[in-house]
């Protein structure tokens, strides 16, 4: 291949490197470096002396601040709250520290670039490069001293020797991964299940309201609310409390029957109430948005809309599948009760999930 | 006797021939080099050349917001609790007395309002992480679109992309640790994006929170991989990166007397060292007052975490944006059979991460096998004389800006009263749309831009000032560019584009031309054809437009 796109191709390179190209020659050469054009202060020491104490003063300023800064920590007390135009309420402490250690900082760093710019030398200097690459000498030694370590250390002429040691340096680190087993449980079957799990037709769970904690009636789920409920027992001061209602979180909503598109849907329900998983189905975010005309719920993570009178069809966004149902009906005591687990693994799609 | 022998030589050879020192700072330097060698590192480094230019100070923002975050971040793990167990919160801010919170974010909530100062530097640790990564995308863009991730400098643009990818990561686990309901959220997110893996999702999962989401590992475990892992990583990669800039000396613009050979500008010792060092101080004292004055994650509005509660307008910060974009863009793709499902809505967006590391790594040798240029290149390019490669560039970051709009499409709903569903779809389009239109629009400026380069060469700089000739034609006096204007305008590499070899060789034999060779001839043709750079004024044509003035 390179003996037909070579570099060949590559544009020359211009002005001087290389060879000089006499001016005349060429009337893009490169004229070099123009000359120093000097600053004020170079040449007129009371421009120098003002600039000097320029920079004394910046430097004044910043010790100044830093003795402010100590001052604001004693002095201000942490849950004052100040109104400061134009920033509103703000607490005078965290106020007065960042700006006093900002000016502090802010007046070294001014005053050391403002030095720099008046009063040091400001010609530029040109240094050579040198090629990154090493000269063929160079690599022919490195080369020679590799091969001359490589023959005395026989790594290639004793294939034993280098086998088994490849074969150790390979295993040893299954040690490590083999410690990375204990960081947690297999999955098995715990995506599956909820704590409604544990409900069935002889020992029914009550759904307890999530604000109040009472067992819900079939008459406090009015068409148009959305209620969020939880499994009766699940206590918030519970040790389990955050994983649980990472999938146990249900929200109900009464539709009139009538307005139930998908009947299988409706036969879980009771009356037109329904039980939905408050968990998305996308990535996991508590689905917290009801529109009470459509029965669209939104996720507002990003933006998954369900139908829930058409069996939480997803009908806009980035969910790939319903919102799973807990099937509901009533004890003797007009309590809502559920009898068995979700329909559907609760939350984000997996691998296993069928 | 030995001992006798080695004392005789001993005193017969000084130790070193060195003079004596002038004063006690020499006495220490030459204590010092006896031990360390310092003089033989100094000797190159401490007059050291770099070229100014303003572009240049983007890498010192990120190596300096660095510095700011470990000095924060230390601070804050002597009062951050690490820790899931719940506790019953009786501090300082009345709103949330009495709540059940995790003692991570009860700690936040200490550092907030019991620390003296602890507000203070949370905010400066968080805004300096915002600015951070912000200067690392920009300075990116700086070399990507000057070419200066040429030749010898890959493998330093690849350390750079990586510490780009760490640092958002990192950022993102760092605002996840206080355990607020926004936070906790992301937690959720990032839980549902390692179901998606096929195969392992779930077994990640669990090893990754030691069980059922959320369980009570994984603040601990971040903290770890936030405050060590990565910030090591970092660290190590930031010190290499440093260490071939000074070796491979920084990049320069063209002009006159800056070539391929040499590197012009100012001594390390004092200038680059008063500025640098002062930039510091610059940078850490504009993010003090910002601290002051602008609330940045006010974890205390939020709440603690709870997986059943959410707040809308949930927002990552603004480096998470475009994964946010991608992850609200997709469509909820999910192929489900024999008895497994393939969550493709949330695979796809996971899987551009890896694929964006690796396109941005590989760009400086698709680019380099397009020209077959093997040549160190020291001079940075004008952007402009590089058409395609900017308009790559341009159409990239206009990608991310379409993703991010997509990221805040329930905002950008909100605010300026739009559907939601009407802005996902028109950001779907423009996902694909967009770039490709920025990519021919950007390509269009960059020649014209090279055209006016070329005019300025040939007929001189526009004056403004109006001639009335004797025979009274007016005109606009064109005057002539220095040499030194002149010769930064053609300084720059014009590649042609490569050919394929003819069709038969010298002996009438049909040659094989090779998939590669013909994808290289084409791209190359794109590159560096006629749609792809203006060809700039040769001398010939310059001496024959400004000799010719009595026929013009």
């Amino acid at each position: 291949m390179s003996q037909d796109m070579s570099e060949e191709n590559l544009p020359e390179r211009h002005g001087s490197e290389g060879h000089e190209v006499e001016p005349h020659a060429d009337p893009f050469a490169d004229p070099g470096l123009p000359p120093h054009e000097v600053r004020r202060t170079d040449i007129d020491e009371r421009a120098a002396r003002r600039a000097e104490r320029q920079v004394a003063l910046l430097f004044t300023v910043s010790m100044i601040a830093t003795i402010a800064f100590i001052a604001s920590y004693v002095a201000f007390d942490i849950d004052k709250i100040v109104f400061i135009w134009p920033f509103g309420h703000v607490s005078i402490l965290n106020f007065a520290l960042g700006i006093t250690l900002g000016v502090a900082l802010f007046c070294i760093g001014a005053g050391a670039v403002h030095w720099a710019r008046t009063l040091m030398s400001d010609v530029e200097v040109a240094d050579e490069r040198h090629p990154i690459e090493a000269s063929d000498e160079v690599r022919a030694k490195v080369i020679a001293d590799f091969k001359q370590g490589a023959d005395e250390s026989a790594f290639g002429r004793r294939k034993l020797l280098r086998t088994t040691l490849i074969g150790s340096m390979a295993l040893v680190p299954l040690s490590g991964v083999v410690l990375l087993r204990d960081l947690g449980p297999l999955p098995e079957k715990k995506l599956e299940h909820t704590g409604w799990d544990k409900a069935t037709p002889a020992s029914p769970i009550k759904l307890v309201s999530m604000n109040t904690d009472e067992p819900l009636k079939a008459e406090d789920i009015q068409v148009g609310s959305l209620v969020f409920a939880k499994p009766q027992g699940l206590a918030e001061s519970a040790e389990n409390f955050q994983e649980a209602i990472a999938t146990d979180a249900v929200m109900l909503v009464r539709i009139a029957p009538q307005d139930i598109k998908d009947r299988a849907s409706g036969k879980l329900g009771f009356d037109g109430i329904l039980a939905y998983s408050k968990i998305c189905t996308h990535v996991g975010c508590p689905i917290s948005l009801y529109e009470q005309q459509t029965h669209h719920v939104l996720c507002p993570c990003h933006q998954s809309t369900f139908d829930l009178s058409d069996g939480a069809r997803v009908i806009f966004g980035p969910a790939g599948h319903p919102l799973p149902q807990l099937a509901i009906k009533t004890d003797t005591d007009g309590n809502l009760i559920a009898t068995g687990d979700f329909n559907a693994p609760v939350g984000p799609s997996y691998w296993e999930r069928a | 006797m030995s001992a006798a022998s080695s004392a005789a030589s001993g005193g017969a050879q000084p130790s070193s021939s060195r003079a004596k020192p002038a004063n006690k700072a020499e006495a220490a330097a030459d204590w010092a080099d006896g031990r360390l060698g310092i003089y033989s590192l100094a000797k190159s480094n401490l007059r050291k050349i770099f070229p100014d230019h303003w572009s240049f100070m983007l890498g010192e923002i990120c190596l300096y917001t660095f510095i700011i975050i470990i000095l924060t971040g230390v601070y804050l793990t002597l009062f951050f609790k690490p820790s899931m167990g719940e506790v019953v919160y009786h501090g300082s801010y009345a709103p949330l007395n009495g709540i059940r919170m995790s003692e991570a974010y009860a700690s936040t909530l200490d550092i907030s309002f019991d620390v003296r100062g602890g507000l203070l530097i949370r905010q400066i640790h968080h805004w300096a992480a915002i600015v951070f990564v912000a200067a690392m995308l920009v300075h990116m863009m700086r070399v990507f679109f000057t070419g200066a991730f040429r030749k010898p400098r890959e493998i330093n643009w690849m350390f750079g992309a990586l510490l780009l990818i760490l640092g958002m990561f990192d950022g993102f686990m760092g605002y996840s640790l206080p355990d607020d309901l926004l936070s906790g959220t992301g937690i959720r997110f990032m839980e549902g994006a390692v179901l998606a893996v096929p195969l392992v999702g779930t077994y990640l999962q669990m090893f990754l929170f030691g069980g059922p989401f959320p369980g009570t590992d994984i603040v601990p475990r971040l903290f770890t991989v936030h405050v060590l892992l990565i910030p090591g990583i970092m660290l190590g990669l930031l010190v290499a990166h440093l260490i071939l800039v000074f070796y491979h000396k920084h990049t320069q613009f063209a002009g006159p007397g800056r070539t391929e050979k040499n590197v012009v500008g100012m001594p390390l010792m004092p200038v680059y060292m008063a500025k640098a060092g002062g930039f510091f101080f610059l940078v850490f004292g504009v993010i003090s007052v910002v601290s002051a004055i602008a609330t940045v994650n006010p974890i205390w509005a939020y709440g603690p975490y709870r997986p059943d509660q959410v707040s809308t307008d949930a927002q990552p910060d603004w480096y998470m944006g475009f994964s946010e974009g991608l992850i609200r863009l997709m469509p909820g793709w999910e192929i489900r059979a024999w008895g497994h499902t393939l969550n493709l809505g949330v695979f796809i967006p996971l899987m551009i991460f890896p694929l964006v590391l690796v396109a941005i790594w590989v760009y400086p040798f698709v680019e380099a096998w397009v020209t077959g240029d093997k040549r160190e290149h020291h001079i940075a390019d004008r952007p402009r004389n590089a058409p395609v490669r900017t308009s790559f560039g341009t159409a990239w970051i206009s990608l991310y800006l379409v993703l991010l709009i997509a990221g805040g499409n329930d905002l950008f709903a909100t605010h300026f009263h739009l559907s939601i569903n009407a802005i996902t779809w028109t950001m779907r389009i423009g996902f694909f749309v967009v770039p490709v239109v920025t990519f021919l629009v950007t390509k269009r400026i960059c020649m014209g831009l090279q055209r006016r380069d070329r005019d300025k060469v040939l007929h001189g700089r526009e004056s403004g000032i109006i001639k009335r000739l004797p025979h009274g034609e007016f005109i606009e006096v064109h005057e002539p560019l220095t040499q030194a204007q002149l010769y930064k305008l053609t300084a720059h590499d014009q590649h042609r584009p490569a050919e394929l070899p003819a069709a038969v060789d010298e002996n009438g034999v049909a040659r094989k031309v090779s998939l590669t060779q013909k994808l290289r001839a084409k791209l190359s043709r794109g590159y560096f054809g006629d749609e792809g750079q203006i060809p700039k004024p040769s001398a010939e044509e310059y001496r024959e437009i400004t000799s010719g003035h009595g026929h013009h």
